[in-house]
């Protein structure tokens, strides 16, 4: 009897065929031929080397926010000490100094922003899924991509023709308007995307449990789709709290603290723009610790909101 | 005093003449005296009398009036005719089956009963559907108060996602004027899931998700949510479609209790459950409503020669 050449050692011949025996399984390791294992070798090597690229491709993804963050650690990380956060510019030459003025300037602005924009684009982006067909939800789908394609600097001039030049001054109020102008059209169809992804059979069963139609859209349509709507959002946050060009002619910056409404107010990115752009090294240094700043402020912003629509579900005796 | 579902008072008087409720069920309360646009409120009684032992059911050959019925009804999607020219009537207390093939318009036919089938874009009605005399389709009628009354279960489950299985069969009570308190809320979500045979199986978990749920039990859920704002009819779409067999049985012998207290239609493709849970059977075929029968009856000695064809599985 003669061995099959691959047949590992730990592998016992085949018992010679006995009517009374069990049979032996029909398939084993034994009897894969030098063929088969040749091709499996090559389907396990293509495999290896396609998760090899996408995993490549996912890793070259992230890179660029990796070396930024570490780029801003390494030249801004120095200046972001308590002082940063508590205190006003100073003139050059001075030491310390921070943009605290600049971190609530920004918070205002989005928070007014968010307030003007959330509601009318996340409103406008139901509507659209909702009454798809009409031809008001056309023209309007089609001003938002129109819209969304708009350069930011253009919706600063737009702003500032229409709430600075009115009234006679620079104030938050343009800003926020100006930023609220930007996430509008993005929010809407990012929320009209999300809200057609909500089974008409859950509408249908709303319905005929005897809810109204605006009823269903909001605790119904707008609930289901809220994780979807919450993402949406976030990206635009993100995206107006780094905006500087809407910026530059609305809330125009301010040296000094300011909380008004009606006045300049100072903004992380024009406080970066204004120091990245001076002679000073340590403006410089000042400006890379205002980026980070900004960024960290939009992962917090980002992390918060997840916490806070994680288990919106099952609260306790929440209905 | 019948349920008012928003007519004006002209429609009253013709409304007394039926009656008392016939599950004595408290009247419905009035926004205000003489109130055109009627009272939306839900009976909140949260457990309703049950019928007195020994009441004897009518026969299925003996119907009693209809609670509800339709006049030579026409449904439409665009140009699509897809239900022609029916009238039937669903006895109250009755379990009324209403089969046919695929296409057949059976599901159409169901949802012209609580003005669903007006929800799809391009559909179109056209004739008359009598609840307790009123017309539902009639020009001051409140559309939700139909649906409150008329209540529906489709053939896929259809909890809410974002809710818990206590707020899931809450759900309805959120559009019942006044509204009820807490503990009210608590009272009629366990009777209706005890009615719906699920409480013994959620009363631990009932802030869980819905969507935890198995398949069948999702199933009896949407059951409980339709039964928790006590309508007078519960219209089944093919309700066991996509159940297995056991949850399947579960949801049968649950309208078969159904019955005791409140009228059902219950669409399916499935012959055995129709005689099975029905009383009355209703065959549909390219639209058309062919026949309606006493279930035994139609399953037996078929009038027409289409309904024999179908139920001996020459077609369909």
């Amino acid at each position: 009897m003669t061995m099959a050449p691959a047949r590992p050692a730990s592998i016992p011949a085949a018992a010679p065929a006995h009517p009374s025996a069990p049979r032996p399984p029909r398939w084993t390791d034994a009897h894969v031929t030098v063929a088969m294992r040749s091709k499996r070798h090559r389907r396990r090597l293509v495999n290896g080397l396609m998760v090899g690229l996408v995993t490549l491709a996912a890793l070259l993804a992230v890179l660029p926010l990796i070396v930024i963050l570490g780029h801003l650690v390494a030249l801004g990380g120095r200046s972001v000490q308590w002082h940063f956060f508590t205190s006003l510019p100073r003139p050059v030459g001075e030491v310390g100094g921070g943009m605290a003025n600049a971190i609530v300037g920004t918070l205002i602005l989005v928070g007014l922003a968010s307030a003007i924009g959330l509601p009318v684009g996340i409103g406008a982006g139901l509507y659209l899924a909702e009454h798809a067909g009409t031809w008001l939800a056309t023209v309007t789908r089609f001003l938002s991509d129109v819209l969304n394609g708009l350069p930011s600097i253009v919706m600063g001039i737009f702003a500032w023709q229409f709430l600075v030049r009115p009234l006679g001054h620079f104030s938050t109020w343009a800003g926020s308007v100006a930023l609220a102008a930007m996430m509008i059209p993005q929010v809407a169809r990012t929320t009209e995307e999300i809200v057609r992804t909500v089974p008409v059979s859950l509408r249908e069963a709303a319905l005929a449990l005897g809810y109204a139609r605006w009823r269903t859209s909001l605790s119904i349509v707008l609930r289901t789709a809220s994780a979807g709507i919450v993402t949406g959002a976030l990206v635009a946050i993100a995206r107006i709290a780094g905006e500087t060009a809407p910026l530059l002619f609305t809330a125009f910056g301010n040296q000094f603290w300011s909380t008004s409404l009606n006045q300049p107010i100072a903004a992380l990115p024009l406080q970066i723009f204004t120091y990245a752009v001076s002679p000073y090294d340590d403006w410089h240094a000042q400006a890379w610790a205002g980026a980070l700043v900004l960024i960290g402020l939009i992962l917090l912003i980002s992390l918060i909101a997840r916490l806070a629509t994680r288990h919106r579900f099952a609260g306790p005796g929440g209905d | 005093m019948r349920p008012d579902i928003g007519l004006p008072d002209r429609a009253a008087t013709s409304r007394e003449t039926g009656g008392e409720l016939p599950s004595g069920r408290p009247l419905r309360e009035r926004r205000g005296p003489g109130a055109v646009t009627g009272a939306l409120a839900v009976s909140r009684a949260v457990t309703p009398p049950a019928p007195a032992a020994g009441v004897a059911r009518a026969t299925p050959d003996a119907a009693p009036a209809p609670r509800l019925a339709a006049e030579s009804l026409d449904a439409y999607f665009g140009a699509l005719h897809a239900v022609k020219d029916a009238t039937l009537a669903l006895p109250d207390r009755f379990v009324t089956a209403i089969i046919g093939p695929s296409g057949c318009g059976k599901s159409t036919l169901l949802r012209c009963l609580n003005r669903m089938h007006e929800t799809v874009p391009g559909a179109r009605v056209a004739g008359r559907v009598l609840f307790d005399g009123q017309d539902i389709y009639g020009r001051d009628v409140n559309v939700t108060a139909v649906r409150q009354h008329i209540g529906m279960v489709f053939q896929r489950p259809t909890p809410f996602p974002t809710m818990s299985i206590h707020d899931n069969v809450a759900a309805g009570l959120s559009t019942v004027s006044p509204r009820p308190s807490r503990t009210e809320i608590d009272a009629i979500v366990e009777h209706a899931l005890h009615r719906a045979a699920l409480w013994d199986e959620v009363k631990d978990r009932l802030r869980d998700a819905a969507t935890g749920l198995s398949g069948g039990q999702q199933q009896r859920l949407c059951i409980a949510r339709a039964l928790a704002v006590e309508p007078q009819v519960l219209l089944l779409d093919e309700p066991t479609a996509s159940l297995d067999p056991i949850s399947a049985q579960k949801v049968e012998e649950l309208v078969y209790e159904l019955r005791r207290d409140m009228t059902v239609v219950i669409v399916t493709h499935n012959m055995q459950q129709a005689a099975r849970v029905s009383d009355r059977t209703a065959f549909m075929l390219h639209g058309n409503l062919v026949e309606i029968a006493p279930t035994k009856e139609l399953f037996t000695t078929p009038r027409d020669e289409r309904t024999e064809a179908y139920i001996t599985g020459r077609f369909g």
